[in-house]
């Protein structure tokens, strides 16, 4: 479904990203894994057009998405959140997620018909289905920080994307908050049949959760795989997880 | 159970209003009838604008450009162009749209700062145009004496004409905001980048916002040749720009109302102080600092913090904000 092949982003003189590669089939929940630097984000961020890379190439379904801008890239069916929680702070929890669904829905260049009555249900369901539904009507911006982060996920899914990245879904969160979200990915995406990409450096949700993890460091993959593989793999060991 | 917003009392007085107002011209003196049409194209100016700034988050720095276009194409249409009054004022938003689209093309690929910047230099080239093309705009004595059809020509049937077609701009910009493009639009405001995470071609909504506000500039500027049968190159003139920016700040951003209060407010300041014209920047900038030190939300946003203050007095145990969307 995704391919992502040599892929290299440079900052000036620093090489963020440096030879990622990664594959994800369709159904997969791949995880993302290294330690801090390791050009994680950075990779999200080209892969859904945030970034353009200097070199490499990132094949969806088959077509180059490398050059397209951000809203292109979405529009083909690959949805996000970010590391910070990134929402729409004085909008509502509802218009947050009917923001997105309104998108995916090619009505966001209406001008006639009132937001109000549009794309209720499914908006709806949404926030249901992430347990945000008490909230619909708060502003986005005085929910908690752990609200916001699942927030950002209701958002994702308000594009009915076919590949879900997620960048450090638990970052900040409490053990507890920490533990509902993981059941909440984990029903996702059996419930939705969902493919997912996501890093987090939290290894008991990474082999909890992961079907498949690429381990990066200094922006190179240094190995991908199933994760009883990756755990066993010496040169792993030595460079990320030996440090646990 | 949704964020229901039914019709707000605001928008019933605001209609109601609106209908009173038609009965002026017979229970109040010229002067006063003058003032609120000078009032209500004032606003509309200034609300313009707001759907871009307050709603929108866009730098727009020199929105007075447009409403001197709209009011010159109108003008010049009329006299020098031998077309129809009628024909001449719709031209008017359509003039002021398309430089909007032209301007804003050119701006919207640079940074907020820039496009600003760029913005005031594209505006003051127009404004320089009206002042020093003689055989064209007559310059800084503007053009007088534009003749209009019979109905619309005297004091009662201007604001008639003005009062009617405000209300109907008011109309149509309240459901663009209450559409899914202006909600759209508030998003991009609140977050560009996360917008165009979902999707959202961020520069072609922001650039359609841009056309849709200079058109309503535009319809000031028509109605503008309404009310004064003249226009003059100082419509143009950049520090304009600022009083309806100080107008909007007054009244409060991300209000829908507010702008309509700023203009109202200015506008009798500016008659008061009316002989001493030299300190009028004086007075604007007095207002202007007591603002940014004790209203930093404009006068609707006293209201809208009371209404939050008793809200929370009330006991909600957690404290609920509703959004301040239009209305
Ligand atoms: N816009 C930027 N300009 C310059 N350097 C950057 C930029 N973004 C990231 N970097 C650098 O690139 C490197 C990789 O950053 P990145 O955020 O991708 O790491 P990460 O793996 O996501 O780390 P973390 O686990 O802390 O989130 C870091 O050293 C960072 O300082
Ligand atoms: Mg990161």
């Amino acid at each position: 479904m995704l391919r992502v092949e040599g892929l290299c982003k440079a900052f000036a003189d620093f090489q963020a990203v440096n030879g990622a590669s990664l594959t994800v089939r369709p159904g997969d929940l791949v995880a993302v894994i290294g330690p801090n630097g390791a050009g994680k984000t950075t990779l999200f961020n080209l892969i859904t057009g945030h970034l353009q890379a200097d070199r490499g190439s990132i094949r969806f379904k088959g077509e180059e998405i490398g050059r397209l801008p951000a809203h292109e890239i979405c529009r083909r069916g690959i949805a996000r959140s970010f590391q910070i929680a990134n929402i729409f702070p004085r909008l509502s929890v509802f218009e947050n997620v009917q923001v997105a669904v309104l998108s995916a829905k090619g009505l966001s260049r209406n001008l006639f018909r009132p937001t109000r009555r549009l794309v209720l249900r499914e908006t709806e369901s949404i926030l249901e289905r992430v347990g945000l539904q008490n909230r619909r009507v708060d502003l986005a911006g005085s929910l908690s920080h752990g609200d916001k982060r699942i927030l950002e996920i209701a958002i994702a899914l308000g594009n009915e994307p076919e590949l879900l990245i997620l960048d450090e879904p638990t970052a900040g969160m409490s053990p507890e908050e920490t533990a509902a979200t993981l059941e909440l990915i984990r029903r996702l995406a059996r419930d939705q049949g969902l493919t997912l990409l996501f890093c987090e450096h939290d290894m008991e949700v990474v082999f909890n959760v992961a079907t498949s993890i690429m381990v990066m460091q200094h922006g190179m993959t240094l190995v991908q795989g199933p994760p009883e593989e990756v755990r066993a793999n010496p040169v792993v060991q030595e460079a990320y997880l030996g440090r646990e | 159970m949704r964020p229901q917003r039914t019709v707000s009392p605001a928008t019933l007085w605001a209609l109601g209003l609106w209908l009173a107002l038609f009965f002026a011209p017979f229970v109040a003196g010229r002067f006063a009838v003058y003032l609120l049409g000078v009032i209500l194209v004032t606003g509309l100016l200034a609300m313009s604008l707001n759907l871009l700034v307050g709603h929108g988050g866009a730098y727009q720095f020199h929105h007075a450009a447009f409403y001197g276009v709209g009011a010159y194409t109108a003008a010049l249409c009329i006299t020098k162009g031998g077309l129809p009054a009628w024909a001449g004022l719709a031209a008017g938003p359509l003039a002021a749209a398309l430089a909007g689209l032209l301007i804003g093309s050119l701006c919207i690929r640079l940074n907020k700062l820039y496009f600003g910047m760029i913005q005031i230099s594209l505006g003051s080239l127009l404004w320089i145009l009206a002042l020093r093309w003689y055989s064209l705009t007559n310059g800084d004595d503007g053009i007088h004496g534009i003749p209009l059809p019979e109905a619309i020509a005297g004091p009662g049937g201007a604001f008639a004409c003005i009062l009617a077609a405000v209300g109907l701009c008011l109309l149509a910009m309240h459901r663009i905001l209450a559409s899914p493009f202006g909600t759209t639009l508030r998003a991009i405001r609140d977050n560009p980048q996360r917008c165009a995470a979902v999707g959202i071609d961020v520069r072609r909504h922001q650039l359609a916002a841009i056309v849709i506000a200079t058109f309503f500039a535009g319809v000031a500027g028509s109605l503008f040749v309404v009310l004064e049968g003249s226009v003059f190159p100082d419509m143009l003139f950049w520090v304009y720009s600022l009083e309806i920016f100080i107008m909007c700040l007054l009244g409060g951003w991300f209000t829908f109302f507010g702008p309509m209060l700023g203009a109202a407010i200015i506008v009798l300041l500016r008659t008061l102080v009316g002989g001493m014209t030299e300190y009028w920047t004086l007075v604007l900038g007095v207002v202007l600092i007591g603002l940014i030190f004790f209203l930093p939300e404009g006068i609707m946003g006293i209201g809208h913090r009371l209404r939050l203050y008793r809200r929370r007095a009330a006991g909600a145990s957690s404290p609920r904000e509703n959004g301040h969307a239009a209305g």
